[in-house]
């Protein structure tokens, strides 16, 4: 781990406000990611600005009836809210789906939207990797890489990362917005379905946020109601990334919403899909995965995304 | 290096009860404070990427990763070690529930083990043989198998809530 300073921060206001006027600065909150990335020196900041501090941890309800989740509550607390369990189920099955318990009890709400990918290239430092090292080449374009678990929409001749969180695919299909602090202390609303960028030839660019902004708050609004499910495919039963995973609200005339994970860059979702629910699985996936450029060794991915709706759409 | 950029963190904790003051590196992780400054050396620094779980501690009551924390980031916490839990007897059943049912070999990753299930058994209800392998999902043990530990913690489980309801 390359050294740092450190400092604790009050308020978001003089974080963001610190975080971009000291060169090399990041935030760190639970650290989960963050830490492992700085130990493997793909992270390198020169300062940290710690922001557990800053009292950014209460779950609200909102006027409208929505939700202001705090950018500091807990992966586990989240899960375990009574109205998150009871008006957003699909919300508190993604959560618990992803990691483990000890690092579910530090992960934040708005570290877990900035995770970096896990992506085999990205983490090895001895590997070309554009995201980590601009214009350096995709190892995972190379031939006879494992691109297993990486992306297959979305994506670019530049980098076929996929997005790791299961919490987001949740806040995609209940249609999140993000709400952040610049640093001249401005509050920003960024629809989650903005929020994260695709790679084009830019892929270090992961999400909209400028320098030193920082995320406060995740609103959900009022409850749709509906049937809800998450269901996440991987190689064993527990604490392993999604190779798809599907968020799923359906109301009783059929209609609904679906959220991908496991495919692509940032949740992926789409109206012009969610209004073939009705269709069937394969009519969704058919317009949700259009122009799909998978590899040869993630190829199964499409027709595994169609049987996981599939399967969901039976069991109700 | 003025106030605002410093290398070197004050930081003002309980540790297994006694209060503990110390000035660490911004870069030490909590686990190698609680067990280079300390000398607590239950808490295991293996894969020290976040994976294995062998340096599961409690911090406000939570079990968390003890090097995925600085030991900065510690200032005001309250941290129950394997030690500690041992030496208030708090999990004493469970311990002897793994010597009975041979739920350790090597025991390396048997500390960590011990206080995830701590916070496991902390919860309401007898957890599920299913609930039991989730929690420990992020404890790998590379000897037992596992059903051996599931075996251990669901009898202790079984037997708390026995002497709850007695």
């Amino acid at each position: 781990m390359r050294p740092f300073t450190y400092e604790r921060a009050l308020d978001p206001v003089s974080a963001a406000a610190r975080a971009a006027e000291v060169p090399g600065a990041r935030f760190i909150a639970g650290g989960t990611n963050l830490i492992d990335l700085m130990k493997l020196e793909i992270e390198t900041p020169d300062h940290l600005i710690d922001v557990n501090g800053t009292g950014l941890d209460e779950i609200t309800v909102t006027e409208d009836g929505g939700l202001r989740i705090g950018a500091l509550v807990s992966n586990t607390d989240l899960a375990d809210h009574d109205v998150v369990r009871r008006d957003y189920p699909v919300l508190t099955r993604a959560l618990v789906a992803g990691a483990s318990g000890q690092l579910r009890n530090k992960a934040t709400t708005g570290g877990n939207l900035l995770q970096r990918t896990r992506c085999p290239y990205f983490y090895d430092t001895a590997q070309p990797c554009n995201k980590r090292a601009q214009g350096s080449g995709c190892a995972a374009l190379s031939p006879g890489a494992h691109s297993r678990q990486l992306g297959i929409i979305g994506v670019s001749d530049a980098c076929i990362a996929q997005h790791p969180s299961d919490m987001a695919v949740a806040l995609r299909v209940l249609d999140a917005v993000v709400e952040t602090m610049t640093p001249a202390g401005d509050i920003r609303l960024i629809p989650l379905k903005d929020f994260h960028c695709l790679p084009g030839s830019t892929p270090e660019k992961e999400s909209v946020l400028m320098d030193g902004e920082i995320i406060t708050a995740v609103y959900l609004p009022p409850p749709v109601g509906g049937k809800q499910a998450y269901h996440k495919v991987r190689d064993r039963a527990s604490y392993a990334f999604a190779l798809v995973s599907v968020a799923l609200i359906r109301h009783p005339d059929g209609s609904g919403r679906v959220a991908l994970g496991g495919v692509a860059p940032k949740p992926w979702a789409m109206d012009e899909a969610d209004a073939e629910l009705p269709n069937g699985a394969k009519a969704v996936m058919a317009k949700l995965l259009e122009g799909a450029r998978p590899t040869e060794e993630n190829a199964f991915k499409i027709r595994l995304a169609e049987r996981t709706l599939a399967a969901m759409l039976a069991g109700e | 290096m003025n106030e605002m950029f410093r290398d070197k963190i004050d930081i003002s904790l309980t540790v297994n009860g006694e209060p503990v003051e110390g000035r660490v590196p911004a870069g030490q992780h909590l686990v190698d404070f609680l067990r280079g400054a300390l000398g607590l050396t239950g808490a295991h620094a293996s894969c020290e990427h976040g994976v294995c779980g062998a340096c599961t501690i409690k911090v406000n009551g939570e079990a968390v990763r003890g090097c995925l924390m600085l030991a900065a980031q510690a200032d005001g916490a309250d941290i129950w070690t394997v030690e500690g839990l041992s030496d208030q007897g708090t999990i004493k059943d469970l311990q002897d529930a793994f010597v009975a049912r041979n739920a350790l070999q090597c025991g390396f990753c048997t500390p960590g083990m011990l206080v995830a299930i701590d916070e496991l058994l902390g919860k309401e209800g007898v957890p599920s043989r299913a609930e039991i392998r989730e929690h420990l999902s992020g404890n790998y043990c590379r000897c037992t198998g596992y059903e051996a530990i599931v075996d251990a913690v669901e009898t202790v489980a079984r037997a708390r809530a026995q002497k709850g309801a007695a």
